[in-house]
């Protein structure tokens, strides 16, 4: 029973991770800003929605290993999805609160470097 | 416990989704709507896991590597698509 508490705990740490990615993509200023809301926070609150759910199943006597895949799946994929997504607004120019021009250069120019 | 937990929980999912929505529907460029489906598909995986918890059920697991799979293959070419014009060679 006891471990009950620290599943619901859990729970509410990952929704609440969630929320703040969510409100961060609500209120921040600029897309490059933005980008940090839900390639951090919502991705750290899932990891612990994950961990919640392999602890319920774990007191249950029917662990097992596919909260670890999807776990290990999303930590290769949320830093590369936010990598494309990044490079995809340097090289649209989209308008953003710092001067990233200096980046947006080293981007390269559409075609070059793929 | 962790039925009263379990309410609050799928109403923050379900404000987090809205919120997303939100930025689906307003963003100014095409890369923030592509951002917004990025945080949705992560939101649908912790709905899934979370049903999985509510029900009992182990199979929604495979829902949820099913979805974070697509969603990340679909980002890439989405992001590759606005970036370049085109999503290959």
């Amino acid at each position: 029973m006891n471990g009950e508490w620290l599943v619901a705990l859990l729970l509410v740490i990952g929704v609440l991770f969630t929320l703040l990615g969510s409100l961060a993509l609500i209120l921040l200023p600029d897309f490059h800003s933005r980008l940090h809301g839900p390639s951090k926070a919502s991705t750290l609150g899932l990891l612990a929605l994950l961990l919640a759910s392999a602890l319920h199943f774990g007191a249950n006597g029917q662990g097992s290993w596919h909260e670890l895949l999807i776990v290990l799946m999303l930590f290769i994929a949320a830093p590369i999805g936010s990598a494309v997504l990044a490079q995809a607004a340097l090289r649209r120019n989209v308008p953003s609160v710092a001067d990233v021009r200096h980046i947006a250069k080293d981007a390269g120019e559409p075609g070059n470097s793929d | 416990m962790l039925m009263h937990v379990m309410p609050w929980a799928f109403a923050g999912l379900l404000l987090a989704m809205l919120l997303n929505f939100w930025r689906l529907l307003r963003g100014p460029d095409a890369v923030d709507r592509a951002l917004a489906l990025d945080a949705l598909y992560l939101n649908a995986i912790a709905l899934v896991v979370l049903a999985g918890i509510r029900l009992n059920d182990k199979s929604y697991f495979e829902a949820g590597l099913l979805i974070a799979l697509m969603g990340f293959v679909a980002t890439v070419a989405l992001a590759r698509f606005l970036s370049h014009g085109r999503v290959l060679r």
